[in-house]
């Protein structure tokens, strides 16, 4: 394997349309599986009485592998000739949704599977909006169990006609749309004859095919973390959110606007360095005082985006926790680390994206797994910018009671 | 960025994000590869002064080596270094062979670990395990808050959304943060070779034999091996298919056993 590249994958879908399966499908025969691992899994499937029950190198939870079901998100890692691998499974039943959000939110490509018999879901289209939220770039639909339909072409073209006008309306583009059998091995790590009509990649040619997002070149953004003290002066940390930062470069802090001036970047235990890159951990010594929640950007004349300083919000959420929220509730928001009270003051449109069809204009309410379109009135000022712009800037949090309840994006 | 600077820096700004929401936290160290990168991490964030305790675990059944690799580095890195033991039972002769493996890793690791946090009144702990370690581990969060009773509520965890984390603690809990989380066992070789973060001589091959995980003494067998250096033990790994807790007595009792230590808050 080639050191040096590691790709997040997210697998998402219904459930029962076949995630565990593939996952543990890819790694069998990509043999990373350890001995030991196998010998297990022969074990289990032999205590129980099942044929070997690829989902349980993935469901290790008691509970899960009881119920035949995935509970919470893992990650686990295999390797290529091209590269590493972290693969993210996610549940796919409605209780679980947070915890497929999870797993999702932290993935740069995600593989959506469908159910050949079953065809397009709930869980789909709730994941579908989830991977629209975080703006998946990189995006493989496979349907799963083809071997039950006989490799019926008709029925694989209908299922993907329906799922690309689904991910058109999210604004997501696949790359593959690929007919497999996880059970079989078909077309997961191996191109397989049946179907003949089919001539595309493998799941894994197809993974290989994907390319770490590149990171564009943009204007400076440094939320500050925590300010320390080193050798007795203030020294602010943070990490590079988008472009770069240099010694003694001009900055804008904001949302007060004061101009300052970076006068050292330091690191350990190579101090006072010249330059910091995007995602990189810092601290700086600045030449006026800043607190956790101040972002530094480039001053006013050498901007070429300008962010955003505001106290009311257009946003997209979606809610994930077993309350609703009900019009006029306060609630935290959190987006990098910034961090203020606020709450939602119109509802302008909400719904269960397993039923778009059923949309309540003008809500007071927000229910479980719903997705609203809604309007944020902060108590204090945040930096934002488009989420197209710079994803880190442009997506937050909501918290209750100090527990995640929706994620969302700016709009 | 390459990759390992990328691993670097998400684990430092976990750090610096759990130190920003916990004061009152420390450093879980077991001198092993894991815990030592992340106290190597730590150092960094906090450039070179780690601003809190380091707590070890002592079962009284560590190796030698294990102990002397500690003594020395607590000394030369300035650690505020705390040791935990569960002496009552050290005194009563609690072992792996008296007893079963299950309760000797509860009273001299998890009811250690538990007296130290009430004493010290800790509210947060940071732990080097990774995601690659074990099934049960891949499916942590890197904050994971644990209730009074050190239980793991593995069934209904908290959403982790981006790198927002979620640290409100109720009253009677503490989190566990787990900045390495990400890392793979050959990450933290790699990375190790990478900043010459010093390791214990138990983990190359001598006589045919090296451990590739350490704990006890009595519970802890080594693996076949020629590796005798950092380079010979990736090289190893690459090629590979033994799992890296093989040698670890407490993982094999029943399949579950993990999750179930997991749970009552072991390590």
């Amino acid at each position: 394997m080639t050191q040096g590249t590691s790709l997040y994958v997210a697998i998402t879908g219904h459930v029962d349309h076949g995630k565990s399966t593939l996952i543990g499908r890819l790694f069998y025969d990509t043999d990373s599986l350890p001995e030991e691992k196998l010998e297990e899994i022969r074990k289990i499937s032999l205590e129980t009485g099942e044929e070997m029950q690829f989902a349980f190198i993935m469901d290790h939870l008691e509970e899960e592998r009881g119920r035949g079901i995935t509970i919470d998100t893992a990650h686990t890692f295999f390797s290529t000739e091209k590269r590493q691998y972290v693969i993210i499974d996610t549940p796919g039943h409605k209780e679980f949704l947070k915890n497929m959000f999870t797993g999702s939110s932290h993935a740069e490509a995600a593989i959506l599977i469908i159910d050949a018999l079953e065809g397009v879901m709930d869980q789909t289209r709730r994941h579908c909006h989830i991977l629209g939220l975080i703006g998946i770039k990189q995006l493989i639909v496979v349907v799963n169990k083809m071997d039950l339909i006989g490799y019926d072409k008709e029925k694989f073209d209908k299922i993907v006609i329906e799922i690309t006008d689904l991910l058109e309306s999210l604004s997501i583009r696949q790359n593959y749309n690929i007919p497999i059998s996880a059970k079989e091995g078909v077309n997961v790590a191996t191109k397989s004859e049946e179907p003949r009509w089919y001539n595309g990649p493998d799941v894994l040619q197809a993974l290989d095919s994907f390319n770490e997002l590149e990171v564009e070149e943009k204007d400076l953004r440094f939320p500050i973390q925590d300010v320390y003290e080193l050798d007795g002066k203030p020294l602010a940390v943070g990490r590079v959110e988008s472009g770069g930062m240099k010694k003694g470069q001009e900055v804008s802090i904001l949302p007060s606007g004061k101009r300052s001036k970076i006068l050292s970047i330091e690191k350990y235990p190579d101090r006072n360095i010249d330059f910091a890159e995007i995602e990189e951990c810092v601290g700086i010594n600045l030449d006026k005082s800043v607190s956790r929640g101040d972002l530094l950007t480039p001053p006013e004349e050498s901007r070429t985006l300008t962010p955003g300083i505001v106290k009311t919000i257009r946003t997209n959420i979606f809610w994930i926790d077993s309350n609703p929220y009900n019009l006029g509730e306060e609630i935290i928001f959190r987006s990098t680390t910034q961090e203020t009270v606020g709450k939602i003051t119109k509802i302008y449109k909400a719904y269960d994206p397993a039923d778009a069809e059923e949309v309540w204009e003008n809500a007071e309410v927000i229910g479980d797994s719903q997705v609203a379109e809604s309007l944020i009135e902060l108590d204090k000022p945040i930096v934002t910018d488009s989420f197209n712009e710079i994803p880190e800037m442009g997506r937050f949090v909501l918290e209750r009671e100090g527990y995640p309840v929706a994620g969302g994006i700016i709009l | 960025m390459d990759y390992l600077s990328k691993l670097e820096n998400k684990s430092i700004y976990i750090i610096r994000e759990a130190y920003y929401r916990f004061k009152n936290i420390a450093l879980l160290w077991s001198i092993g590869k894991d815990s030592t990168t992340l106290l190597w991490l730590c150092r960094k964030a906090f450039f070179g002064e780690i601003p809190f305790p380091v707590i070890h675990i002592d079962t009284g059944y560590k190796f030698p080596e294990i102990y002397r690799f500690r003594d020395h580095y607590a000394k030369e890195w300035g650690l505020d270094l705390i040791i935990g033991r569960n002496e009552e039972k050290i005194t009563e002769g609690m072992g792996p062979d008296r007893e079963d493996k299950l309760l000797c890793c509860t009273e001299l690791k998890t009811n250690a670990l538990k007296k130290v946090i009430e004493k010290e009144g800790f509210k947060a702990l940071l732990l080097g395990i990774r995601r690659d370690e074990h099934g049960i581990r891949a499916k942590e969060r890197y904050f994971s808050p644990r209730d009074r009773d050190f239980k793991w509520n593995y069934k209904d965890q908290p959403a982790e959304l981006w790198d927002q984390y979620n640290a409100m603690a109720q009253e009677d809990t503490h989190f566990r943060i787990h900045p390495i989380l990400h890392m793979t066992e050959k990450d933290i070789w790699r990375y190790v070779k990478k900043e010459e973060i010093p390791s214990s001589e138990l983990y190359f091959s001598k006589e045919g034999k090296r451990f590739r995980s350490i704990g006890c003494v009595p519970c802890c067998t080594p693996v076949d091996s020629e590796a005798q250096n950092i380079d010979e033990v990736i090289y190893e790994l690459e090629h590979t298919h033994e799992a890296e807790r093989a040698g670890r007595a407490q993982d094999k009792e029943d399949a579950y056993v993990m999750q179930k230590l997991r749970a009552l808050g072991y390590m």
